[in-house]
Parts: C-alpha cells; structure tokens; sequence
C-alpha cells in the first residue's frame, strides 16, 4: 500500500498530474538518470496506459492478508524481486518499472474490485497476480473487459485460456500426467488412493489422474476422497488408507488441512519411506509449517524446486535470501510468480510496446533463458512449456530431485480423454 | 465393500477406528471446554475462541524453540512447560480482554458477537505481523512422534493418546472447579442471578474476570496440545471455532455435562460416517442430524433447568 503514490489526490486530476508533471521536472530528481532514453511514450502506449517517459506502473494483487496470505506472500517476494532486478538491469523499455501493491485480502469479489481498480483508476500495464483458482475466476471477466493483461503464477486444474492472461504455472495435465507414469514405472504402481480437499481444483485434478490411472496405466483408484477445506482430523481415512493398502496415496489436500494430515498420518505409523505416497500440493513453503520430519520421504510433482542444480537457479536462490531473509524457502509457485515481470518486460520488448493486444499477440514463443526453472517458453494457449519433475522430501524441508522429463510438456488445457 | 479383506485386517481396522473416534471425541471435549465456561456460564459469544487457542499454540512455538537453542538436553521434556505456560499468557490476555471489552457488554449478550468477531480479526494481524504470514512448524520431542504398536495390525498415535489423557485430566480439574470449589460456587451464583450474587457479598466483576481468564487459558491449553495434530499459523483458530460452537450448541449452553455428551455424539457419527461414507459426505450428514436434533430441542441435549 505504501508504494501507492500521491494516495490524496484521486482518479482523473491525479493523473493528469502524474502524466503531465513526470515528463520534464522528475528526470532530474530519478536516482537513476539512465531510465528514459527508451522510444517515445506516444509510440509504445497508444491506449492510455500509465507510461511516462521514465517509469511505466504495473500492479501487484494478492492477499497480503486474510487466510490464503501464507501462500500469496511467496508471489508478493518473488514480483518483486523480478522487478527489482529489471530496474536494475534497464528497466523495459528504457523505463522503470514502479508498482503498486493491492491486497486482495483472500476475498474473491475484493480481487474482482481491485483489479478494476488497477485497470481503471491507475491504468496499470500489466497485473501479476492472484492465487486461488477462485480469486482467479473472479479476475477474468474484469480484466477481459478492460483489456487488462494478467500474469497469474498457480499451478491449477486448466479447463481455462484467455487472451488477458498468461499462466506461468502448470495447468493439470503437464503436473500430473509424467508424475504419474514415473510413479508407475518406478514403483510397479497398480492401485492408487486419492485424498483431497474439496474444491475444485483437486475435483479436477483427480478427475484427470483417475482418467489417466484406469485408461492409460491400467490400474486401480481404491479410494477418492475429499475433506472440507480447514478440516483437521483424518484419522478416519487414514484407517480406510491402512485397509486398503494402495501402492501410491496420491494427495492434494491445500491449507492447514495438509499440515494436519501429514502429521496424523506420521502419528498413525504409516512409514513414508515404505508407502509411497505423491503430492501435487506440497512445496518448500508448505513444509515449513507441516516440518520436515512428518513428510520426510513424500514425492511431490512439481516443476520446480529450490534444490535444483542449474546456473540460473544458483544466482536466483541467494538473491531471492539476500532480499526475503536467510530463512525464507522457495516453492514451486514463488518461482511461477518470479516468471511473471521478466515473461512481460520480454513480450514488451519483442513487441516494442506495452499496448495490451500487441503483448497478447506477440507473448506466444517468446522464451525466458534465465528460469530458475532452467527454461520456459510462452505456448500459442497463453501456458508455458515447462519440464514436470519430482523431488522426495527431506528432513531439512528441502526436496531432493529425483526424476525430471527429458522435454518440455506441452500444456493442454483442454486435454482430450480427459473431461 | 468389506469382502476382499480378512477377519484380522478387519478386526484390526475397527479397534483402530474406535480410537480415532475417541480422539476426536476428545479433541471435541478440548476445544469446548474454554467456550463451555465462556459461553455457557458468562453468557458471552467469543468469536476469538480460536484465536486464543491459536495463542497458545505460539507460545508453545516459542517455547520449542527456546528450548533449542538454549536448553536442547530438556528438550523432550519442554512440551508440559509449553502448555503451562500458554495456559498463562491466554489466560492474560483473556483478563486483558475482559477488562477492556467484555465487562462493558455483559447486558448485550449479542452485541459480545461482534465485538470478539472484531478482536479475532484484530489478533489474526497482530500475529501475521509479529510471526509472519507464514504457518511455523512446532517440533516435538521424539518421543512424541510415531504410533505404539499394540499388536502386528493395530497401531495407535501417540500425540492421540496424549491429547485423550489430557482431555481427561481438564476436564476433571474443571469439574471439580466448577461444581465442589467455593469459587466455582460462587461462578455459578453469579450466571443464575448476577444482583442477588452481589447483594450477598460476592465480588461479581472479579468472579466474572477469572472465569473469562479461567476460559481463554483452557483454550491456551488446547492450542498448544494442537499443535500435535494441526496448523500453527495466522488464522488457524478459524480452522476450529465453528465446530467448537456446535458441540457447545448441541450440549446445552450452560451445561458441561452437555458438552461432553455432545462431543461424544457428534464425534463418534461423524468418525463412524466418515468411514463408511466419505470425508465431506460424513461432515453433511453430521450437520443435518444436528440441525434436525436442535430443530426437535432448541435448548439442546442438556439444559438447566431454571424457573423462569
């Protein structure tokens, strides 16, 4: 909130200020004298965006605070360290980027306001933001109908694709599909017992892996259940788990559910060492509060992890501390948020413009080299390609990489076979 | 649905699945029996039930990690200081609390409502801001970890069975405050009638600060004991408080008896549900038998009997 400038005066006079003062007495105040040199304003925003000549304005939108704050803070660091580091390389453009932080506050129809608000008030060029599928639902027909452009950074269930938006994260098929054939082949994996919490998200995302399990593994689900979202006891299903004896326990339950099942299904001696057990919901961020000792020996199916042993990660992971704190880890989706700010200052930069229907047209094949995650590249659907891997969890609450897929996985949002 | 399995397995499974029913019959009886007191005797809705729980929690946090750092070889034992000492610090801050909210509300039972939903929300930021947005991850003694083997088959959770024996431990200590102490005497005098308590002598305004202190400490205690079996996070007591109120609800406000006899109902269906149907299937049918119950005796399953 405290990046939000001139908060006293409001809408049109406001902006007309902004716009008309930045030009010519703020270049001398800039620290940086090196932003501005980029093309003309009037060339690279032809509908009205908040361009000057020195900085361009992007929004930051997700829960700061509210319930789903422990997973949204993880987006918040990475923005904006990706655009830090922008602004120190350049800017886009030749401008600064400048942001301004709202909080969704994990209200859906709040996110709904305040995108209209970053769109219409502030006329921002782009937005990072969003969480949950729902906030992101509550988004889309805003930004499609202020011609906004959306970065959103969850891995989430597909089934969705929109000119507006870009999705940096995984959509189901390219999360669950290589891990589930990996676990297969591996293990000699035959039944499988899935747990979940119960929204969409996980409805969607078994739907597809009990697809993928009876069609193209030719195994068996023994079990699929789902548990409201906050729940906290699942002694009951683990005792059904214990009787069923599954090959694999294949879990998305999100929240403080997934801290509770972890530690009664450590209480309840299932030895995840023996029992295999995949997650699609746990990353470095969620281990934190689960500790490491009650997950140690899970495989979880990401696309990314802190551990992973690659240039572009080595320099991300100290900068990411240096900025955040020794202590903070790093999940998959953090480095999804990451993504967002360097995809767009590319997609402006090949299309020599910040005007939103030129970023829509030009975003399908630009790449991104400097992943953490080793390489992306923007897929004609608005998804990325992007490499599904899986880690074991440790005791430290760090992943060790255990499998990754040779190629990129095309992302299928709407994956045939599998509706 | 049972035919692929041995009389064993079988025989196993349903010990197993009685003491995960008496588990969360006595996770039930915990996280009650702070509102118990609150609401059934004082009359106040706390809405920051949870967030008092959630106090002790990271308290018991703190005190892990102390211990760490600073005392590693009494580790496994640090666990009962923890709890002694979130029974403290919510205990306080309840006392706190009274002082500066409740006691002006005591003739506006309703408007209690919204001043505690208020505070919730007031203690979920002050620990976003003081312990991160972030879950923390309460580490336990070793010991405290795992499951006793009691045969091949059957296994049972230590954190369960420690939480059962401390269940039964609070709830004695709190019956016996309750019904054969003269303070608890004098509690009760005041929830029947609050002038005639006064005109004979009692001091209502502390008694009614000690009983409020008394409920936020057993829901310290609770909190802390928690954090075996959940989240420690910024709004985890939110993950708590609407079953909390139900079990209260369905004994009978005023009646501990009540609540454990509705901690024990509503657990056993819903565990026994749980098993046979599925996680959210059980949770729906366990809320319609207990709007259907409430619908038959809106007092409850036990009410005092009062004349009116």
């Amino acid at each position: 909130m405290s990046d939000e400038p001139n908060k006293g005066l409001q809408s049109p006079l406001r902006r007309q200020l902004l716009m008309g003062a930045a030009a010519l007495p703020l270049i001398s105040m800039l620290p940086r004298p090196s932003f501005g040199a980029g093309p003309a304003t009037s060339v690279v925003n032809t509908t009205g965006l908040a361009v000057t000549d020195t900085e361009v304005t992007v929004g930051i939108l997700h829960s700061a605070t509210g319930t789903m704050a422990i997973s949204e803070t993880g987006s918040i660091q990475a923005e904006k360290l990706a655009i830090e580091q922008i602004n120190a390389a350049g800017g886009v453009l030749g401008r600064k980027i400048k942001f301004i932080q709202e909080d969704g506050a994990s209200d859906w129809p709040t996110f709904a306001e305040k995108a209209k608000k970053l769109l219409v008030n502030d006329k921002v060029a782009a937005i990072m933001g969003c969480w949950t599928s729902a906030s992101r639902k509550a988004v889309l027909p805003v930004v499609e109908q202020y011609n906004g452009m959306l970065y959103y950074p969850t891995f989430y269930e597909g089934l969705e694709q929109s000119k507006n938006v870009i999705y940096t994260g995984q959509e189901a098929t390219q999360q669950i599909l290589a891990g589930l054939n990996w676990i297969a082949k591996e293990k000699g994996a035959k039944s499988f017992f899935f747990i979940g919490s119960d929204y969409i998200w996980p409805r969607t995302s078994n739907k597809i892996a009990r697809k993928h399990v009876e069609n193209v593994l030719k195994g068996k689900v023994v079990g699929e259940e789902y548990y409201a979202l906050g729940s906290t006891q699942f002694n009951s299903v683990i005792n059904k788990i214990k009787l069923t004896k599954p090959d694999v326990i294949f879990t998305d339950v999100v929240g403080g559910s997934n801290v509770a099942f972890y530690k009664q299904l450590k209480a309840a001696g299932v030895d995840l060492s023996k029992q295999a057990l995949l997650t699609i919901s746990v990353t470095e961020d969620e281990i934190d509060g689960i500790g490491g000792e009650n997950i140690a020996g899970a495989y979880a199916c990401m696309k990314y992890f802190q551990s992973l042993d690659n240039a572009n990660n080595k320099a991300f992971v100290p900068a990411f501390k240096k900025l955040w704190g020794e202590k903070t880890v790093i999940g998959d989706v953090t480095q999804a948020g990451y993504l967002g700010p360097w995809l767009w200052k590319l997609t402006c930069e090949k299309a020599g413009s910040f005007d939103v229907d030129k970023i829509a047209a030009a975003s399908p094949g630009i790449e991104f080299k400097e992943a953490p995650e080793g390489y992306v590249r923007i897929h004609e659907n608005h998804h990325l390609w992007s490499k599904t891997r899986v880690g074991r969890a440790k005791l430290d609450g760090q992943f060790e990489l255990i499998f990754e897929t040779a190629d990129l996985i095309e992302p299928d949002p709407f994956p045939k076979g599998y509706q | 649905m049972f035919g692929d399995y041995s009389i064993g397995d079988l025989g196993s499974i349903f010990v197993m699945q009685g003491f995960a029913g008496l588990i969360l019959f006595s996770v039930y009886v915990l996280m009650a029996l702070g509102l118990a007191i609150i609401f059934g005797q004082m009359g106040v809705i706390n809405m920051a039930h949870g967030e008092f729980m959630i106090l002790g929690a990271y308290v018991t946090w703190m005190t892990s990690n102390l211990f760490q750092s600073y005392l590693p070889g009494l580790f496994s034992g640090y666990f009962f200081l923890a709890m002694i000492l979130a029974f403290l610090a919510s205990g306080a801050l309840g006392m706190l609390v009274e002082w500066v909210l409740i006691r002006h509300l005591y003739k506006r039972p309703l408007d209690t409502l919204l001043a505690t939903w208020g505070l919730s929300l007031m203690l979920q930021q002050a620990y976003r801001s003081i312990f991160g947005a972030r879950e923390v991850g309460v580490e336990l003694p070793q010991w405290m970890l795992g499951s006793l083997k009691v045969t091949d088959s059957i296994e049972v959770p230590i954190n369960g069975v420690f939480v059962m024996g401390l269940t039964v431990l609070i709830t004695i200590v709190v019956a016996y405050v309750m019904y054969k102490s003269r303070w608890g005497r004098q509690v009760r005098a005041v929830v029947q009638n609050r002038i005639m308590a006064g005109a004979v002598g009692i001091n209502t305004a502390k008694v009614d600060r000690l009983t409020f202190a008394l409920g936020c400490g057993i829901a310290g205690v609770a909190g802390s004991a928690f954090t075996m079996i959940g989240s420690t996070g910024p709004t985890s007591g939110q993950l708590y408080i609407v079953d909390t109120f139900l079990v209260v609800v369905f004994g009978g406000a005023a009646s501990l008896l009540g609540t454990i006899a509705s901690a024990f109902s509503i657990s056993q269906t819903q565990s026994t549900l749980e098993f046979f149907t599925s996680g959210s299937m059980a949770k729906v049918l366990t809320l319609l038998a207990v709007v259907g119950i409430l619908m038959l005796r809106p007092q409850g399953l036990f009410a005092l009997k009062v004349r009116k």
